[in-house]
């Protein structure tokens, strides 16, 4: 459902999830065409999660995510040419070509270091957190991270110590494996995990905990803002799973778009083959989304298919940008191994 | 200039980069051991209640906070206490903090210091006596540093603190009631620069460490014998002052090296194949190397001290190389 917020808010949080899925499509495009190389990951299917949770972000708040990182990133406002940039291993990257598609950081956004290793950020998120209540400086810091982190042991250690020292956090767990590869049907449940639900963890921890639907943005954003208004006030940290289906473009490590995004879509799915047909009339947080804002009479579907459109434009603009920028020089190789 | 003992010295360096520096925080418990001097510690920690805390046992959790905590602005000093458990928190120290400025193209910088008590300390057995600077040494955008004399263990620290990348400090136990001069006033020692601990024109023994003061003993026992042996400390290996160590092997022209990592791919390894690399045909021998055995550290004490840099094979190394 839309969250509870003026039209025009509602419109930019259409206009960045439009961003973010097709910046996603256009790089799997990219990907295909040789453009870059390795594996990476697309943050397809999680678009409502990352928009509504970033909206509820200050400026100078902190944000640490992971390998499926480019969403968070654009949802912050980041540039998508340099995103683009930084994952071709371009010199206008965010990381002048020496992170890419697993690393991108931007500091001046908040995104300090994104980590490649499922749980590596979580430590560095009760780092951040830990400088803040330290310094006093009331900055909240917002960590994504995916189901599977729970696995590694930084998580549980890290959430142990932010529980104990009371520290500014949200720990915002993506469970993008509902009814997904290697789930038992029907449930959130993860074959690879014992706890379940996974917020049993921190609620081992005295860590107040919630389960909500990642695909609607009025659950994560009414979720998410009540947290960081808590975290904000001094109440120590909070944990959201947020659960979605997982995209079928998706499960594998390559990624392959069954049919492109369109507007269209949101009312006539006969486009999309019909194995990944369901995922689209139903779990898609973008479609929902868009059909949402009709159906409430929030905008028109001329308003959107303009809306759309200019961030197609601006898609086809970021990536000749990216695709126009130099190599690093590769003298540039041995430098800023020490600051 | 006055004396002090190793761990007076280092109490004073604890108590002065708290007091000049709010960001400063000490998280861990044993920065002066466990030995009875760690009382002088809880001084430290009844002055600072708020920037001196005591983490749980949870090496990965509170190196990875501390590496955070630099990004946002504070720098943190942690205590790993023994040396070995560097490997609890081996991914957040060595994959994250290390890359970290790299990774993001220059960012991010990560002033946190990691401390640790490396090395045979007597009866650690093989989980409490690692010595992990050679394999942080192969971890670019780590600064590894090893006092060995009161009056750098003072100075390093206060550099490592001032330092905007993360930074190891390898110390050791054995180091702490050693006595030496300290100056009275503030004194920084810059990273990268190599100390001559013992001036002499046979032989040069690069030593880092305790191994410094092992060596120091060594050299006096075969100055009776009339064999004058230089001692050169890199006191940082990365800063590595290479021209300094240089400097007395042009001069010596026969080399030593003495370090407590086992010996594949340790210390001793690196230095000796970097003086081959750009000196060996100023070199009248051999270059030896004196380390640990590649075994685990053993317990009981005959065994312990058999595969130990001991004195014993350190003067047998130094007349090898005068052969």
């Amino acid at each position: 459902m839309l969250p509870d917020l003026p039209r025009e808010r509602l419109l930019d949080f259409c206009r960045r999830m439009l961003l973010i899925r097709h910046f996603e499509e256009r790089l799997i495009a990219l990907h295909d065409a040789g453009e870059f190389r390795g594996h990476y990951h697309v943050y397809i299917g999680q678009e409502a999660t990352g928009v509504a949770a970033l909206s509820c972000l200050a400026a100078g708040d902190y944000i640490f995510t992971t390998h499926r990182n480019h969403g968070h990133l654009l949802a912050r406002g980041a540039d998508p040419g340099r995103v683009f940039a930084e994952i071709l291993g371009r010199r206008d990257g965010y990381n002048k070509g020496k992170g890419g598609s697993f690393h991108v950081a931007a500091a001046e956004l908040g995104f300090l270091q994104t980590s490649g290793v499922v749980a590596g950020v979580i430590p560095l998120a009760t780092g951040t957190a830990y400088a803040a209540k330290a310094l006093g400086n009331r900055r909240v810091t917002l960590c994504f991270f995916g189901d599977g982190a729970l696995e590694e042991g930084a998580a549980p250690e890290a959430l142990n110590l932010a529980s104990l020292w009371k520290l500014p956090v949200l720990f915002l767990c993506e469970n993008n494996g509902k009814y997904g590869a290697g789930r038992a049907a029907g449930t959130a449940q993860s074959e690879s995990m014992a706890a379940y639900p996974l917020t049993d963890l921190p609620r081992a921890y005295k860590i107040p905990a919630r389960e909500v639907d990642g695909a609607d943005a009025r659950a994560v954003y009414a979720a998410v803002s009540e947290a960081i208004d808590e975290i904000r006030r001094g109440a120590g940290p909070r944990f959201i799973e947020t659960q979605t289906v997982r995209w079928p473009g998706g499960e594998t490590n390559w990624p392959a778009v069954p049919a492109p995004t369109n507007l269209a879509l949101a009312w006539d799915v006969s486009a999309v083959p019909e194995k990944a047909r369901e995922w689209y009339r139903v779990s898609d947080p973008l479609l929902i989304l868009l059909r949402e804002l009709v159906e409430r009479r929030m905008a028109t579907r001329d308003e959107l298919a303009a809306l759309e459109n200019e961030v197609k434009d601006s898609i086809a603009a970021a990536a000749r940008f990216a695709l126009a920028s130099p190599y690093p020089d590769p003298e540039e190789a041995p430098k800023d191994v020490f600051a | 200039m006055r004396e002090l003992a190793y761990y007076e010295a280092k109490f004073e360096a604890l108590g002065d980069i708290l007091a000049a520096d709010e960001r400063v925080h000490l998280i861990g418990g044993t920065f002066l051991s466990l030995s009875p001097r760690r009382k002088l510690y809880q001084e430290i920690a009844a002055r600072y209640p708020e920037r001196v805390v005591a983490p749980p046992i949870s090496e990965l959790g509170f190196c990875g906070l501390a590496t955070g905590a630099a990004m946002a602005g504070l720098r943190p000093v942690v205590d790993l206490s023994t040396g070995s458990f560097i490997f609890e928190a081996w991914p957040q120290i060595v994959n994250e903090a290390a890359n970290a400025f790299y990774m993001s193209g220059g960012q991010t910088r990560t002033p946190v210091v990691f401390h640790l008590f490396h090395g045979i300390r007597g009866g650690g057995a093989a989980q409490h006596s690692a010595s992990p600077q050679a394999m942080l040494w192969n971890c670019p955008g780590l600064e590894i540093v090893l006092p060995s004399s009161p009056r750098d263990v003072k100075g390093l620290l206060k550099t490592a603190v001032a330092s905007d990348n993360p930074t190891i400090f390898v110390d050791h136990v054995q180091l702490l009631e050693t006595h030496g001069p300290v100056p009275e006033r503030d004194e920084a020692i810059p990273f990268g620069v190599a100390d001559v601990k013992r001036r002499g024109g046979d032989v040069t023994v690069i030593a880092t460490s305790y191994m410094v003061q092992r060596a120091l003993g060594v050299a006096d026992r075969l100055a009776a014998d009339g064999i004058e042996v230089e001692v050169v400390d890199p006191r940082t290996l990365v800063p590595l002052d290479f021209a300094g160590l240089m400097a007395s092997v042009e001069k010596t022209r026969r080399v030593v090296i003495v370090d407590e990592t086992h010996q594949s791919c340790g210390v001793g390894a690196e230095l000796a194949a970097r003086i081959a690399e750009s000196g060996f045909d100023r070199l009248k021998a051999p270059i030896r190397r004196v380390s640990t055995l590649d075994v685990p550290i053993a317990y009981s004490e005959p065994l312990e001290n058999f595969i130990s840099p001991s004195e014993s094979r350190i003067a047998e190394a130094v007349r090898a190389a005068l052969a």
